[in-house]
């Protein structure tokens, strides 16, 4: 920590590399083909190349954050020989590519990802110098970015940001606000037929700087003085203000936005509820659950039964008088997994409660259950839920069951975790044998997590089921309980926010981005190397959780000691 | 003076090895205990009996007249028994004065649904909880340190809070394991004062694994001398300190048939 941080050609060329692997990858991983057909700036910018202008940028800016404020030259200097390096790489590849048919072993360095390495250019010399010259340019650019004074920084990335975004959502936009007549003008200003327009572009990037200024204003603008001078009782008709309106803007929302980003909405709450389950049994009790999909199996499938007026039909119930049952029964099944496995720690648990989630699915296919639960046809025919007239038929209406259900969940553990349970828990995470020798009743505290967080995941599986209108087993694969902890972790272990910001990154931006469906587990696996590797605390962490992961733990008595010693000595 | 503490012919044994041999002690009420001996002389491995951590292979611990045997360390801990480790074991990233909450634990009721629903009854427990967790960290000596996370706490505030939490649930007895490893000679003499202090003040009986002589030799009323887990020898720390075994046992054969010069350095009384 304490050497100078003076760059070194080998580290220019050792992060050239690495980034010169990054566009290797995008590229032959069929990214950049991929998303070349998505135009971020109209007839200028598409998705695919701006995958390849990423890694240049990104590498001048890692190189001059490696520098200190005494080698600004040097690091840009540096920052453009990697930027050089990466640029080289790439341009190997298109020479490559354009000698020998390289698609024998990788498929995609087809002549359409060689035509878009040209970038327009008409000879190989000059598609090569332009994409060894761009890298260093691209880079220098990423380093000056990073040595801008903070405020400017933060502008211009949100501003890069707001175009990025606004560019990508041009389609979803289309299809949410289409028929709407306010929404056209609008559109006819901000894109072209296929990207942002110039005009666009420019008010995008505009807006975003404006918001990043506006944020750091009201960041620096002290706060407390605000909260004092309002009295109690105002401040108890604010929070009920902000309630109101809040579930009043809940209402309209999905009205607003239509059936299909509804849907979506939908289908990120349903992960949602779950994600604030399984918080509570791996991020406040510690306990890693790798077979929670289980739970949300039973609560669906128990809805299904329930209330299923097709061939399967049983007693026909209301949606609302199943809902509890699947509650329970969900709450039971945590129970259950959770007696023999109270013994069990760390791996050993997390290998036991996998097992648990694929015995669920599998006995969900067999022919044992088929006449109860339909085997791989699954249940069909679930009944919507009603009340008087209003049916939560559409996406629209099962917008407000999520909703609620999310209300609910959220409430159920802020509540809890700040409560003797929540402590008890966190004592668990912390320490199992200390917990138990201050009073703590292990089996349970273990017990009411998992009771807790299963219960949660039975909901979602009985919005679920409702939202579908049918059931099959392959809905209830591993991949959602992996998709579940990665977005727990991506939003910050232990983090109610963090589980919404987790859920729309993980289940809302690919549902949105159909080409990133393909991509899907590879940007998870990169996502979450990265935060790993950047921000392993998450992007929303839980507030005693930010300083364990920055710190790594080590007490530093010679700084510490001072502020705490004269406090000691008192006695 | 009626017993707190009673161990009867306790023996625990690791497969083959005997930790703990045939051991019996009788700890007074409101008194300060020292059990020292030899590294590995199974001074830990008794506490770890006491506090139901290990089954103990043969014996009776009886707290107050009812034995211990038998019953998990939070039951125990329920009973009255509180303790430290020797290496600090705080729940590092939770603060100051969580750790001091979950040591209340026992002392609370609040369930599920009292939490959920914060019920009248939760929000006044939580309310005194709170006020006591913080009459007890200003007690040890941790003033302003209560939203701190554990770990960022030097280490001799660690210990006092480890000690704040053991006491959060309102013990009969304390257990210390040498509450002044790793102290320097003037926090070694605070942490004294301070172990006597919690004796009269909140009298609490006191029962302590210490290695360094000058501490035990200044508060304990009884000493324990353990060797390869059996008792050598019991009494007031000027019987101990005369005593030939203990010296055999400390410094070895040698110095034990040189008696007067052995006993010269052992270190006395308020030196």
């Amino acid at each position: 920590m304490t050497q100078e941080k003076k760059p070194t050609w080998k580290d220019a060329i050792q992060l050239g590399v690495i980034g010169g692997v990054l566009v290797l990858f995008v590229s032959l991983v069929g990214m950049v083909q991929a998303f070349d057909g998505r135009y971020i700036i109209s007839e200028t910018l598409t998705l695919g190349q701006l995958l390849l202008f990423l890694p240049p940028l990104i590498v001048g800016y890692i190189s001059a954050t490696r520098t200190d404020a005494q080698h600004r030259v040097s690091g840009i200097l540096f920052g453009s020989v990697s930027g050089l390096v990466t640029g080289a790489i790439l341009a190997a590849l298109l020479l490559l590519g354009s000698a020998i048919n390289l698609r024998a072993m990788f498929i995609n360095a087809s002549p359409e990802l060689m035509d878009i390495l040209m970038f327009g250019q008409e000879t190989l010399a000059v598609a090569t110098a332009v994409l060894v010259i761009g890298g260093a340019l691209l880079s220098v650019l990423g380093a000056v970015i990073r040595l801008s004074p903070p405020l400017i920084r933060s502008a211009i990335l949100s501003g890069v940001s707001a175009v990025i975004i606004m560019g990508i959502m041009q389609e979803l936009l289309k299809i949410t606000f289409g028929g709407r007549d306010w929404y056209m003008p609008i559109d006819d200003f901000l894109y072209e037929q296929k990207g942002l327009s110039w005009m666009g572009v420019v008010v995008t990037f505009l807006l975003g700087v404006a918001i990043s200024l506006w944020r750091a204003r009201s960041a620096s603008r002290p706060k407390k003085t605000v909260v004092k001078t309002r009295s109690r009782e105002r401040q108890r008709y604010v929070q009920i203000g902000s309630f109101v309106l809040g579930a009043i803007l809940l209402l309209i929302l999905p009205q607003f936005l239509g059936p299909y980003p509804s849907e979506i909405l939908n289908t990120v709450g349903i992960y949602v509820i779950m994600g604030i389950g399984l918080n509570i049994v791996v991020g406040y009790a510690g306990l890693l659950d790798l077979g929670y999909v289980a739970f949300f199996a039973i609560g669906a499938y128990v809805v299904g039964v329930l209330t299923t007026t097709g061939s399967l039909a049983t007693v026909m119930w209301s949606w609302w008088l199943a809902l509890p049952f699947a509650v329970l029964v969900s709450l039971l099944a945590g129970v259950i997994l959770g007696i023999p496995v109270l013994k069990m720690r760390g791996d050993y648990l997390a290998i036991v409660t996998l097992g648990f989630g694929e015995i669920i699915r599998v006995v969900a296919l067999s022919n044992w259950l088929k006449p109860y639960i339909g085997g791989a046809q699954g249940i069909l025919q679930v009944p919507k839920p009603q009340i008087g007239d209003f049916v939560f038929k559409d996406p629209e209406q099962i917008f407000y069951l999520v909703a609620i259900g999310i209300g609910i969940v959220a409430f159920v553990a802020f509540r809890l975790r700040d409560a003797r349970v929540g402590r008890a828990w966190k004592a668990l995470r912390e320490d199992e044998d200390v917990a138990e020798a201050m009073g703590i009743n292990l089996v349970n505290t273990k017990l009411l997590a998992f009771a807790t967080g299963a219960a949660f995941a039975g909901l979602s599986g009985a919005i679920f089921a409702t939202k579908l209108g049918s059931i099959f087993p392959h809905s209830f694969n591993l991949i959602v309980s992996i998709n579940v902890l990665s977005l727990i972790i991506v939003g910050g272990i232990g983090s109610i926010p963090g589980v919404l910001v987790g859920a729309f990154m993980l289940v809302g931006l690919p549902e949105l981005l159909r080409e990133f469906a393909d991509y899907r587990m590879l940007m998870y696996g990169a996502l979450l190397v990265v935060m790993m590797l950047v921000k392993p605390e998450g992007f929303i962490p839980e507030k005693t959780h930010k300083a364990e992961l920055t710190d790594r733990g080590d007490v530093d008595f010679d700084s510490e000691i001072e502020p705490i010693a004269p406090a000691i000595t008192e006695i | 003076m009626s017993i707190m503490l009673e161990a009867i012919n306790v023996t625990k044994q690791f497969g083959g090895l005997t930790a703990v041999g045939d051991l019996s002690i009788s700890v007074p009420e409101k008194s300060i205990y020292a059990v020292i001996g030899p590294n590995g002389a199974g001074k830990t491995t008794f506490f770890n009996c006491v506090t139901g951590f290990y089954k103990v292979t043969e014996g009776d611990i009886l707290l107050d007249g009812d034995s211990l045997i038998g019953l998990r360390p939070d039951h125990i801990n329920h009973r009255g028994i509180s303790r430290t480790y020797q290496n600090i074991r705080l729940f590092q990233n939770l603060t100051a004065l969580e750790n001091v909450l979950v040591g209340r634990h026992p002392r609370m009721h609040a369930g599920w649904f009292g939490a959920v629903l914060n019920t009248p009854a939760t929000r006044r427990e939580e309310r005194d909880a709170m006020n006591k967790g913080l009459d007890l960290l200003n007690f040890v000596g941790l003033h302003g340190v209560s939203d701190e996370l554990a770990k960022n706490l030097p280490y001799g505030a660690q210990r006092r809070l480890e000690i704040a939490r053991a006491l959060a649930s309102e013990p009969k007895l304390l257990l210390l394991d040498e509450p002044t490893a790793g102290m320097n000679p003037s926090e070694t003499e605070e942490m004294t004062q301070f172990i006597e202090k919690l004796r009269d003040e909140l009298g609490i009986t006191i029962l302590l694994i210490e290695h360094d002589m000058r501490v035990v030799m200044q508060i304990s009323e009884t000493i324990t001398v353990l060797d390869y887990g059996k008792k050598i020898a019991e009494g007031t720390p000027a019987e101990i300190r005369s005593n030939p075994r203990v010296i055999e046992a400390y410094l070895g054969r040698g110095a034990a048939t040189q008696h007067e010069t052995a006993v010269a350095e052992v270190p006395t009384q308020g030196e």
